[in-house]
């Protein structure tokens, strides 16, 4: 039995293999190959990770030490993968959604070069790899290790077409503003070093070993990793690069900017859930900006008009979620809905995807409309990712969105009214959208029209696939009020610590019935505004407010990129140049001047050389003489 | 006689030569100038030899007094040989530029 | 000693032989070609050197010990430990591959170039592996001198200039730290050598470690040492020869100031000026990590307004040596081995960074990032390459420089905790200007300039690829470089202790 889990290195190693065949071979390769190879991997370690899953069971976990990677007397940091329950379900996300998103891509990415066609699947390739790498690791540096990879391969994905100077600056904000919470990362594991001397989860997480911690340290580190957190997964502040983001392909924009990576911070959260509960000032930190970023980016998402953005701006709303429930302690539920929200906004990409590539790459929604009747796979798979983000019974966001908003109102009531009104706006735009593009008569000129069409199998499958598991999806977590028995909570248990929070099952029924209620309302009024939807004129007020996403990223170019700027420019041009460059070149100008001041001394003139001899002797004497 | 006398006599002698090399412009005037501040250093010496001669602690020696006789001898064939490269100096300088002037001669090069 | 030949021998007098026949050879082919066989023979001497680090048992092989200034206590004493294979090793890698990515550029006077290139590996390998203070600053200086030859003969319009500002400046630092040895000198006991005989004081490294000096003189003796050392690193304030310098040398000699000799610096703070004034090192580390953490972030912060690639690159540098002194000077034995382990992988990246440079300058013939664009069309390979060794120099994980800089940072973390956050600043800085170099130089649409641009030859490639393979190779294992510097790094910190 053990010797399965010892080839479990196999899992990401095979990506690798699959990004240096594709990546070496892309001039050899034929684009079918490539295709085959870059999802065939992917399926292989998919098979890989069910085993494992099997393997590993509700209350077993292994440890695999791969080699040490720094070694230097008692400090050790080694190359171990574990796998436990919280990894082996991410395995399952990451290599099942990768896989189909793999799949899609092969007809999405069709009318690539063969070369650019085998570097997309290398990219993506070595994003599973780094992905996989993230949360198998062993200890926080293999973790960071992924978390940059996975960063680093966000960065050439977005800037896949770097023809245009747009996307390539998307990629390169994406990259920055990751790099700042990487930071914030890096310091917490210095943080970690300097007091407990290990990264290691099975060391660092030992009762003797928090016991070393004290108060500061819990709070400062974990504020530190949840700076991290931030940045990977698009929180305030940190927030505004994934929806610039979307310049990428929009399977990578389904994939990494929706399932997978941007979860990454989640993932985190909840394997350091132990030092997390240790600090409540983090908490209520991560309560506040979860809860604040599901606001920000919903309002946002309802003024916008591209498809993508719109998806983009509900992920960084669905993350604030995520981290709202990892504020108040309910781990499981933010992993339930990292989970279905990977199948139901993968589903929505892709659809988009889908919607793009039959629209000739039109992206606006309000040039679409009426594609119901063109594409009706696309639209049902769609339908029903809206449905199950906005929370109706019986679809999988609907369970996991609800433990959220259960585990915020035990927590605090008015923390639990506002998340609802960001459930009830995801309701609304996501709705928006769906009306908009898929009702009503289409709005984009003949040519489009008559282009439009339903995508291959290729995509449609994958889509099919998605939205079996948007709706069956929820029923693994089924609370007990429902008379499930909440399957996963319970296969978590051993990893994360549930900090319970009690509700009587009245209070259960009333909140569910109360957000089905009140977001069956919102659609109800989303059908009602936008069923006859006209293209509108400029907004005003608060609209346009929204519009401009809330004006955050002229806020940030005034109030750090200007400055920094000037700084440096300051730097450059006076300190550098006049003051350091000048003191050292005055220190040879003086010299220079000192010497042609003395020059007239040295005039040639052999009588001037014996007069100064005299009269230096002469000095001489009267020195000796009388002094 | 008294020391003082050849010290005053070596010092007008030397001063004379000093005075020569200051204020003349005539190369040749100027090496003769520089031989007399030689010879008056040569005078101090022989004097201040004699009179080291007559002291206590020279007479406990027996080559001990000569020695600074023999050192001016010494001085003189070097003096003769510079003189001879001087000079030599000289004449090759009239040829270049027609002139002894050494105010002429101010720079090295060019 | 030993009647035999032995590797820190061979490293010495194998450039010295090569320079010799460069500088005899009368044609191009014979120049370089004994330059580039050398040094490869050089690398191969290199290479078995760490196979045989047991002193116990290969003592005799690793050291060198003639008597040379009998009555001044001076010897002639080279021998290598741990971070003297390092560096050499760095040293042995670095030439080959100079010689071979510059191989297409066409000097006037090869075989005096090629001679003087061959004399400045003679005098850094010395450097890294003199453990006498006299021979120590005769290599010293024996590296500096070709260099300054190199850069004013060879080198670009200003390049009197720059070389003269240069030369002039490290050597005046020179000469502080000369004045510093004979002090110290002054000051050592005598030694006694084989036949009997003894002086009055020694030049032996030993005796400069166990030397008695009151608190005040150790301040001024450090002063002087330490000028010398961050003038040759550089660390801020005492950079600003760097830029112009590496902008006008030749690009083979820019890789070699700043892949090599700037290790210069940081390898003589480390064997000649920690343990010889380690009360005075202590009493000044607080203000050096101080000013080489400004100096990361200020240089970053230059590093972002530059046009000119090559001078980006050498703000980039700075920032990167600067980060390196403060690990150092934290002196705690994690930070010293990350900057050990770093002082061998940024100079290969370097390297990596400037033979990409030149061959853009040598297609284009431009070196501003504003008049370069869409490179990543015409010549894609080295798109790709540069982009590893660009992500390789702002130490992303499984890099070569992702370990050294994270044990760096970890220790300067352990001395003090806002150092290590404000010199973190520089990690994001070091993004921002790479990812815009990038970005301009290889993405967007080709320009009139870069359309027709070749993309690498044969040679480059290799060379390019060779460094690759050491990023990667390193980044995912750099536990041997561990292994190899560990003790030495545990002697220096300990003698501070």
């Amino acid at each position: 039995m053990n010797n399965i889990l010892q080839l479990v290195w196999l899992i990401p190693v095979l990506p690798l293999l699959g990004f240096l065949i594709n990546g070496l071979g892309r001039k050899q390769l034929t684009k079918s190959l490539s295709g085959i190879i870059g999802s065939g991997v992917i399926l292989i370690s998919f098979v890989l990770s069910v085993v494992v899953f099997l393997q590993i069971g509700s209350n077993h976990n292994e440890t695999i030490h791969l080699f040490d990677f720094i070694k230097l007397n008692a400090f050790k940091i080694t190359f171990d993968f574990k796998i436990d329950q919280l990894s082996a379900l991410f395995l399952l996300i990451i290599t099942g959604v990768g896989f189909l998103i793999h799949v899609y891509s092969t007809a999405y990415m069709h009318d690539e070069d063969g070369k650019d066609f085998a570097k997309y699947f290398a990219y993506l390739n070595l994003f599973v790899f780094s992905m996989l790498l993230l949360v198998m690791g062993g200890n926080y540096l293999i973790m960071f290790i992924g978390w940059e990879g996975v960063g680093l391969c966000s960065y050439l994905l977005i800037g896949y077409w770097f023809r245009n100077t747009d996307y390539t600056n998307a990629a390169k904000k994406a990259f920055i503003m990751n790099r700042i919470g990487d930071l914030g990362f890096l310091l917490a594991l210095f943080w970690l070093i300097a007091v407990v001397g290990t990264v290691q989860y099975d060391e660092l997480f030992t009762a003797a070993n928090l016991a070393k911690l004290s108060a500061f340290d819990v709070t400062g580190i974990t504020l530190l990793l949840f700076v991290g957190a931030t940045g990977k997964s698009a929180q305030i502040p940190l927030f505004t690069w994934l929806p610039d983001a979307m310049a990428g392909p929009t399977p990578v924009s389904a994939l990494i900017h929706a399932a997978t990576m941007v979860t990454a911070g989640i993932y985190m959260i909840a394997r350091s859930n132990v030092l997390f509960s240790m600090a409540h000032q983090t908490q209520v930190v991560i309560t506040i900006v979860g809860l604040a970023t599901a606001l920000l980016a919903a309002s946002i998402a309802i003024k916008q008009n591209d498809i993508k953005k719109v998806l983009a701006y509900s992920t960084v709303s669905q993350l604030g979620f995520m981290f709202l429930a990892l504020g108040t302690g309910n781990y499981v539920a933010a992993v339930f809905h990292v989970l279905t929200h990977a199948f139901f906004k993968a589903l929505m990409f892709l659809g988009s995807g889908s919607v793009i590539h039959a629209m000739g790459g039109e992206q606006d929604i309000r040039k679409m409309g009426g594609l119901h009747k063109h594409m009706k796979i696309t639209s049902f798979t769609f339908l029903i990712g809206c449905i199950a983000i906005a929370g109706i019974p019986g679809f999988s966001g609907f369970f996991s969105k609800d433990e959220i908003l259960a585990g915020a109102f035990a927590h605090n009531p008015y923390i639990y009214a506002l998340a609802l009104f960001a459930a009830l706006l995801t309701a609304f735009y996501m709705f928006r959208l769906y009306i908009i593009t898929f009702t009503g008569s289409f709005r984009g000129t003949h040519e489009q029209e008559h282009h439009l069409h339903e995508s291959p199998k290729a995509m449609t499958i994958p889509l099919i696939v998605l939205a079996i598991l948007s709706i069956i999806g929820g029923y693994i977590g089924v609370p007990e009020s429902l008379g499930g028995s909440h399957h996963l909570g319970k296969y978590l248990a051993g990893v994360i610590k549930a900090e319970a929070h009690h509700l009587d099952h009245t209070t259960e029924y009333m909140l569910m019935g109360l957000s089905t209620g009140l977001v069956l309302l919102s659609i109800i009024y989303a059908w009602m505004r936008f069923k006859n939807y006209k293209i509108e004129g400029e907004s005003k007020g608060l609209g346009k407010v929204l519009e401009n996403k809330w004006y955050v990223d002229e806020l940030y170019q005034m109030a750090i990129v200007n400055p920094l700027k000037s700084t440096s420019a300051f730097f450059n041009k006076i300190i550098e140049n006049k003051i350091i460059d000048g003191a050292v070149n005055g220190v040879g100008k003086l010299v220079n001047y000192g010497g042609r001041q003395l020059r007239w001394i040295q005039s040639g003139q052999v009588g001037a050389y014996v007069l100064l001899m005299v009269i230096g002797m002469l000095l001489l004497f009267f020195i000796q003489l009388f002094l | 006689m008294d020391i003082k006398s050849y010290i005053a006599l070596a010092l007008t002698l030397f001063t004379i030569g000093i005075i020569g090399v200051l204020v003349r412009r005539n190369a040749i005037i100027i090496f003769m100038c520089v031989e007399l501040m030689l010879n008056a250093v040569n005078l101090l010496l022989v004097a201040f030899s004699k009179m080291h001669a007559l002291s206590t602690a020279a007479k406990a020696s027996v080559n001990y007094a000569s020695d600074a006789q023999i050192f001016v001898f010494f001085i003189m064939v070097v003096a003769a040989a510079e003189v001879s490269v001087g000079l030599a100096i000289i004449v090759m300088m009239y040829r270049n530029v027609h002139t002894v002037d050494v105010n002429f001669l101010n720079r090295l090069k060019n | 000693m030993g009647n035999y030949i032995t590797f820190p021998d061979l490293l010495i007098w194998l450039p010295l032989l090569a320079a010799a026949f460069s500088f005899i050879s009368k044609d191009e082919r014979g120049a370089k070609n004994s330059a580039i066989i050398f040094s490869l023979l050089i690398l191969g001497v290199s290479v078995a050197t760490l196979f045989f680090t047991n002193d116990t048992q290969y003592l005799s092989y690793n050291h060198v010990n003639y008597i040379w200034l009998k009555y001044m206590g001076a010897n002639y004493y080279v021998g290598l430990d741990g971070t003297g294979r390092l560096l050499t090793l760095l040293t042995a890698i670095g030439f080959p591959l100079i010689f071979i990515s510059t191989s297409n550029s066409k000097y006037e006077n090869p075989s005096r170039f090629y001679g003087l290139m061959m004399l400045t590996q003679a005098g850094l390998m010395g450097v890294f592996m003199a453990m006498d203070a006299l021979t120590f600053y005769f290599f010293w200086e024996l590296a500096l001198i070709p260099v300054y030859f190199l850069c004013s003969i060879w080198g670009g319009e200003k390049r009197i200039q720059a070389t003269f500002k240069f030369f002039v400046y490290t050597f005046a630092g020179s000469l502080l730290m000369l004045i510093g040895i004979i002090y110290v000198y002054l000051h050592t006991q005598g030694r006694t050598f084989g036949d009997g005989t003894t002086s009055a004081h020694s030049f032996a490294m030993s005796a400069f470690y166990t030397v008695q000096l009151s608190a005040s003189e150790q301040n001024w003796l450090f002063i002087l040492f330490f000028i010398a050392f961050a003038i040759k690193m550089p660390i801020f304030p005492f950079h600003t020869w760097q830029p112009e310098a590496y902008n006008q040398s030749p690009t083979s000699v820019t890789m070699v100031l700043s892949g090599i000799m700037v290790k210069m610096g940081l390898f003589g703070a480390m064997r000649w000026l920690i343990p010889v004034f380690p009360e005075a090192s202590a009493h000044f580390k607080q203000l050096i990590v101080i000013l080489s953490v400004i100096g990361i972030v200020y240089a970053s912060c230059i590093a972002m307004m530059q046009d000119n690639i090559k001078k980006l690159v050498a703000y980039s540098s700075i920032a990167h040596i600067g980060l390196m002194s403060a690990a150092i000077f934290s002196m705690n034995q994690i930070s010293v081995q990350g900057a050990m382990m770093q002082m061998f992988n940024h100079g290969i990246n370097i390297i990596g960074m400037w033979v990409v440079i030149d061959i853009i300058e040598r297609r284009t013939g431009v070196k501003k990032i504003s008049e370069l664009s869409g490179l990543a069309h015409s010549a894609p390979v080295l798109t790709i390459l540069f982009i590893v060794i660009a992500l390789a120099n702002i130490a992303l994980p499984l890099t070569n420089a992702f370990a050294g800089e994270f044990l760096m940072f970890s220790g300067l973390y352990n001395f003090s905790h806002w150092m290590a956050a404000v010199a973190g600043i520089g990690i994001i800085l070091s993004a921002v200007y790479t990812l815009n170099m990038i970005q301009k130089v290889f993405y967007g649409s080709v320009n009139s300039l870069t359309t027709d641009v070749k993309d690498v030859s044969w040679n480059e490639k290799l060379v390019l690829i060779i460094i690759v393979g050491i990023i990667f190779f390193v980044g995912i294992y750099p536990q041997p470089l561990i292994e190899l510097t560990k003790e030495a790094v545990n002697n220096m910190v300990v003698s501070v202790q």
